[in-house]
């Protein structure tokens, strides 16, 4: 079982994302942020429990709503609100904002502004994983995150084929929120269980409540274990809920406030914050925790604000690695 | 053009002239694979990766399910994590299935994430006309892609070209679309001997002339050299430069001046499409760079704005071919 530092920690990084995003909601409306934003705000469960099993050097691929994917896998919330406010010192120097921050020392490799983008991105790195390690390297994994929307895109049905067919070591992470963008996923496929899709690919599916962070963990960790050994992908639908629209602004004319009321109810971080005083982790160690999110959403925040604007004289490079003098782009 | 009578030159296809380019950079980084649609068992479509699962394994020569958009977003995941991937597409209209993984990914990655993200990605795939194709399986669709910055695109019309090119390609760091003409495939060259590599970005005046400048992309090239020589072998004879930029992006602009400059008139040949093809960006950016030294409008020579036929006849109606080449520099020069 995990140790109380590391519970603590999960209970610490849910919060940080919950703390950022409704930061981020209110930066936004004051100005500092120019572009739209997709709230992860209900689903932090998935973000941490998936990221706990993962190693540092494992990679995932992230999403439109993909602030909690970061922040769980070691992001800089301080470069992310920079990127936000398209600072030059934000994660994508305000080349990528919400939609594509991206670090790869820490196996980020971008949150993506189409919903299955970064399926058979992260199959391709499992892909270099299952390689590199037939010659000698550690067998590293890659964990893609995408909503049950994308698993209507042909990009995730080709990653699974792929996946199963080549045993790759890739975790497939799909966090069923129950919507695709404003239509209903019973509108949107007709399986309820979308792991059920798994078994077409020839690999295990599993559902678990995404609202519940051990649960994600431990799941995750099963999968991270299998492909680690060379025993192939996993799919893990995480059970889960945005309190925000689809975007910022949202009018949400497709749901009721009486559903997001009794989704609010099952809240992962509360919920987990009781669980932790049961099991014996003191309220003085919960409380530094807390203190140290809003002190760290604070200098986020101060930070984007005194970093200098995405200079405009760097918006021709980095379109390419090589140059050739004398030619036209 | 020999670059040089010292080189050693063998005289092989232009399909052995890719083959011999896999194979020598395969050896010379272990990071290089390839993956595609019956490249490894049957040795491509074509025949051009014949050999190399013999020489190279299955784990370095894969063959992948049809599935375009997998496999270039797997290859765009390899290519991230330190592999040098050369994923092939075998029709240059299936590029299409994989539209998202190349427009929105692979030619995005490096610039929205600010520099962080290294795709050096090669992606191999048959460009043009075969012959009673029809429409899906005979487009010449580079300038489709033109508009996409990102990506770079290169379109070999030699042996040499092609082998000189495809292992700059693969040693870059940046995704190169690597369009292969499939009725170059047998043609035959000198290719000079050794660890031959040509830069990306560096047009190649074929044959040199002073009456006028002829731009041939791809598989026209070898139409325009023979409208030079039936202009050339006139009782007026013609003299006609012919230049191939061999990659549209970047594109050697400089040379194209140059010849202007020289010749005061410009046809630009090649067989995408007239409409939004190579050439009217080609034509537009002369006209923005050189117009002062321009004495007539430039012309184009591609096919005509229909999908392409399958009946043999109409397909060559809509082709361009060298009688219409050589019609347009006479145009041009009344």
């Amino acid at each position: 079982m995990l140790s109380h530092h590391k519970l603590i920690e999960l209970y610490r990084l849910m919060l940080l994302i919950r703390r950022f995003e409704l930061r981020a909601i209110d930066e936004r409306r004051q100005g500092l942020i120019p572009g739209f934003i997709h709230p992860y705000v209900g689903e932090e469960a998935c973000a941490v429990g998936a990221c706990a099993a993962l190693n540092r050097d494992d990679v995932i691929t992230s999403t439109h709503r993909g602030h909690g994917h970061l922040i769980a896998k070691g992001g800089d919330v301080r470069l992310m609100m920079a990127e936000l406010a398209a600072r030059e010192t934000g994660y994508c120097a305000g080349k990528g904002g919400s939609l594509h921050m991206t670090d790869f020392d820490l196996g980020i490799m971008g949150a993506n502004g189409i919903v299955a983008g970064g399926i058979p991105m992260a199959v391709g790195a499992a892909l270099a994983f299952k390689k590199q390690a037939a010659n000698g390297a550690p067998m590293r994994v890659a964990l893609s995150f995408f909503g049950d929307g994308a698993t209507n895109e042909g990009a995730f049905h080709e990653a699974l084929n792929l996946a199963g067919l080549w045993k790759l070591p890739v975790i497939f992470f799909c966090e069923n929120n129950l919507y695709g963008e404003g239509t209903p996923q019973n509108k949107q496929a007709p399986v309820s269980q979308l792991s059920l899709r798994a078994q077409a690919y020839a690999m295990p599916g599993v559902t678990v409540d995404g609202n519940d962070v051990l649960a994600v963990y431990q799941a995750t960790r099963a999968a991270v274990e299998r492909a680690r050994h060379g025993a192939g992908p996993t799919f893990i639908e995480g059970l889960t809920y945005r309190y925000r629209g689809h975007y910022e602004g949202d009018p949400q004319v497709y749901r009721s406030p009486q559903e997001v009321a009794e989704w609010q109810a099952r809240d992962p971080i509360p919920r987990f914050r009781r669980w932790l005083v049961e099991a014996g982790v003191s309220e003085s160690d919960i409380e530094q925790a807390e203190g140290q999110v809003l002190a760290m959403v604070d200098e986020a925040v101060d930070y984007a604000r005194k970093a200098p604007p995405a200079r405009v004289q760097d918006a021709l490079s980095g379109v390419y690695g090589n140059a050739h003098n004398g030619a036209v782009f | 053009m020999i670059d040089s009578l010292n080189d050693r030159m063998r005289t092989i296809s232009y399909s052995e002239a890719i083959n011999e380019a896999l194979r020598e950079e395969m050896q010379r980084d272990p990071n290089v694979f390839i993956l595609g649609e019956d490249v490894a068992t049957m040795g491509g479509v074509f025949g051009v990766t014949a050999g190399l699962l013999e020489q190279f394994g299955p784990e370095r020569v894969m063959d992948t399910p049809i599935s375009e958009a997998g496999v270039i977003g797997a290859a765009l995941g390899a290519a991230m994590m330190g592999m040098r991937p050369v994923a092939e597409i075998m029709f240059g209209d299936f590029l299409g299935c994989a539209g998202d993984q190349l427009i929105n990914q692979v030619a995005k990655a490096r610039y929205m994430s600010g520099g962080k993200a290294r795709v050096p990605l090669t992606i191999r795939v048959t460009t043009g006309a075969p012959g009673a194709a029809a429409a899906q399986h005979s487009q010449s669709p580079e300038s489709w892609f033109m508009n996409v910055p990102g990506l770079k695109i290169a379109c070999p019309a030699t042996p040499a070209d092609a082998k000189g090119l495809l292992k700059t390609a693969i040693r870059g760091e940046d995704p190169v679309l690597f369009f292969e003409h499939k009725m170059l495939y047998a043609t035959k060259g000198a290719v000079p001997d050794g660890d031959h590599v040509v830069e990306l970005g560096q047009a190649r005046v074929v044959r040199e002339g002073a009456d006028v400048t002829i731009i041939a992309i791809g598989g026209m090239l070898p139409r325009a050299l023979e409208a030079a020589q039936t202009l050339a072998a006139r009782d007026r004879a013609i003299s006609c430069e012919v230049i191939d930029p061999r990659t549209l992006v970047p594109l050697d602009l400089p040379t194209l001046i140059d010849s202007v400059k020289k010749t005061g008139r410009v046809v630009i040949v090649h067989e995408a499409h007239k409409r939004a093809g190579p050439g009217a960006e080609i034509a537009a950016l002369l006209a923005e760079h050189a117009v002062d030294y321009l004495d007539s409008p430039i012309a184009r020579v591609a096919a005509k704005n229909v999908p392409l036929p399958y009946a043999p006849a109409l397909e060559q109606f809509v082709l361009p071919n060298t009688q219409d080449i050589i019609d347009a520099v006479l145009r041009v020069l009344r």
